[in-house]
């Protein structure tokens, strides 16, 4: 059924389609109203046989989902930024571990400085953890994701991160169809664990692994993740059977068929690219783009195959890798491994900074004509760089860098000092 | 592609607003993409809004760069904040006040748009008449429907009752059906 709401709002929906039993939460900033959406249907009855657990800190939400979900209960939490840091130790652990739980990020920065907006830092800063990562273009894609990573992490025994851009999809009122329940159970079978604490039927779970035997174990971590690119696409399509619509999958193409130039991106910046996209092809220049779904496991083949024809890339990420580049072109790279085309970097929308389509077309316009750098930032003011670099040359105490710039901000819009 | 940019203060529904737009919108088979420009939430902040209004699924991310419409709920932002930034020619302008253009100064920037685009309203009197609280942002939706002829007074009065089933709904109601009535009488 179609409503207009909040993406966070379809979301909490999603989940309680799914009947987690378990949903654990530290409800303060940066969570999303995820949460406090579930918590609601619990308390109003409207969600049954599920316990909501209010912990004292992330580290302690990620903790309780793994004990739930090691006694065989569905999981659900939720974080974002710092929150998933201060969970970090047990991120791994609970990949590790091999436990089913399914987690949104609504993805924002990562401080210092401080800052609460959305870009990508905080789940790439876990995407060698041992998760899937999912990244949502849409609203509609995050409820539809959500519904799928269930059954995904439950069929392989694998926790499942949902990435959804923090205010920009987790705030945007937007028309979306909610499946019914019927649907849902239909799709979404009962959670089987493939292992359990039973005070019945006793065992340990978390053993210590030593060197002669811990490589095979993280071995057979990396082929669960080779699995779920098999059942990625596969539950899609399940998916799509049952409710009507392509959501999820490994990567979604757009308009690549004789393109030259191709974008390559992840989460809700997909759909300006694609309006960019459009207005490019109406000036006939052979442009498209793809939308990276699976993010963890990559999808080199997919990618490769839908890449390797133009003759160039241009990636745009919201994650800065200082000192390197980007993760993600860096991983598009390794998908074209041997091939000669370019691949561009252009790091946006760092800590919340819009990404505008008149940008976005000035830099797509320079990469077909090849005129980018390997690595560029979006919109970046470089006279405010240059300022700050030459007044920090010139003494040994020239004081912290953030408070600088915004004193020269400040001074540029003619107030403060 | 019909885009509405709502300008107000923290406290002042700006966010609520432009969810009950699309909320309206939505109920009269369009699609609507709402969302709020994210700062540090507190009252008395300046805040905007964001609505898209269209035919078709809304892929665009942007922050609106050039409304077709304004909604300025606080006319103590007229000053500090570039509030007209973008507004296309020919656009719409939606004012909460009881003071004249003149007194606003801003009756020679007006004067440009086409008539029966503009008009300020007092909606917090309207709204402190009708629900007796000085929130201006259903009242202006009342306005907003009669000045731009995107939506349906109907479907304002729905989606403003979805959101606030009961007495204070139906106050908010009335406090937009009287600001529809009086920008029907008095757009410039």
């Amino acid at each position: 059924m179609l409503h207009q709401i909040e993406g966070s709002e379809a979301v909490a929906k999603a989940v309680a389609l799914c009947r987690p039993e378990v949903v654990c939460a530290y409800p303060i900033t940066p969570q999303t109203h995820i949460v406090e959406g579930v918590g609601a249907l619990v308390k109003s009855g409207k969600l049954t046989n599920c316990e909501f657990i209010n912990v004292e800190s992330e580290f302690a939400a990620l903790s309780v989902a793994i004990g739930s979900s090691a006694a065989g209960a569905r999981t659900y939490t939720a974080t974002a930024s710092q929150g998933l840091l201060f969970m970090a130790e047990a991120v791994y652990n609970a990949a590790g571990l091999g436990l089913p739980i399914v987690m949104t990020i609504g993805n924002r920065a990562i401080g210092a400085p401080i800052n609460i907006w959305n870009d990508h830092s905080d789940s790439m800063s876990m995407r060698d953890a041992g998760w899937i990562q999912l990244y949502a273009e849409t609203n509609q894609e995050a409820v539809d994701l959500h519904i799928q990573a269930f059954r995904l992490a439950e069929e392989l025994s694998c926790p499942v991160m949902v990435c959804m851009d923090g205010f920009i999809l987790t705030h945007a009122y937007e028309r979306m169809d909610l499946p019914t329940q019927e649907d849902v159970d239909a799709f979404l079978p009962p959670f089987e664990p493939v292992q359990v604490l039973d005070p019945a039927n006793p065992y340990s779970i978390g053993a210590m692994v030593g060197p002669d035997t811990f490589t095979e174990v993280r071995y057979l971590a990396h082929d669960k993740q080779l699995q779920a690119l098999k059942l990625i696409p596969e539950i899609g399509a399940v998916f799509k059977g049952v409710f009507g619509r392509e959501s999820g999958g490994l990567i979604h193409e757009y308009k690549t068929a004789g393109a030259e130039t191709i974008i390559v991106a992840l989460g809700s910046v997909n759909g300006t690219i694609k309006e960019v996209v459009d207005v490019m092809r109406g000036d006939n220049a052979a442009i498209g783009s793809v939308s990276i779904c699976s993010f963890r496991p990559f999808p080199l083949d997919e990618l490769r195959a839908a890449l390797i024809h133009a003759k160039r890339v241009v990636v745009i990420e919201k994650c800065l890798a200082p000192g390197l580049g980007g993760v993600l072109a860096s991983n598009v790279r390794m998908a074209l491994r041997g091939a000669t085309l370019p691949v561009y970097t252009v790091i946006a929308g760092l800590g919340g900074r819009a990404i505008l389509m008149s940008s976005l077309q000035r830099v797509f316009t320079a990469a077909g004509e090849d005129k980018l750098l390997d690595l560029q930032f979006l919109d970046i003011n470089q006279e405010s760089v240059d300022h700050e670099l030459e007044r920090a040359g010139k003494t040994r105490q020239s004081g912290p860098t953030a408070e600088s710039i915004l004193r020269q901000q400040a001074k540029r819009k003619g107030v403060g000092q | 592609m019909f885009q509405v940019r709502i300008h107000g203060r923290g406290g002042q529904g700006v966010v609520t607003a432009a969810e009950l737009l699309s909320v309206a919108a939505f109920m009269e088979g369009k699609y609507a993409q709402a969302f709020p420009s994210f700062g540090s939430e507190r009252m008395g902040a300046p805040v905007v809004s964001y609505c898209r209004l269209d035919d078709k699924e809304i892929r665009l991310r942007e922050p609106i760069q050039e409304p077709d419409a304004l909604i300025i709920q606080d006319t103590t932002l007229l000053h500090s904040v570039d509030v007209f930034q973008g507004l296309k020619a020919g656009g719409y302008i939606l004012i909460n006040s009881t003071r004249t253009f003149d007194e606003l100064g801003i009756a020679e920037f007006v004067a440009k748009f086409p008539p029966h685009h503009v008009c300020a309203v007092g909606a917090t009197e309207l709204a402190m008449t009708h629900v007796k609280r000085p929130v201006p942002n259903a009242a202006l939706l009342g306005g907003f429907a009669a000045i731009s002829g995107q939506l349906q007074m109907q479907s304002v009065a729905r989606a403003i009752l979805e959101k606030f089933p009961g007495p204070i709904g139906e106050a908010n109601v009335a406090a937009a059906q009287a600001a529809f009535a009086f920008a029907v009488a008095n757009a410039v």
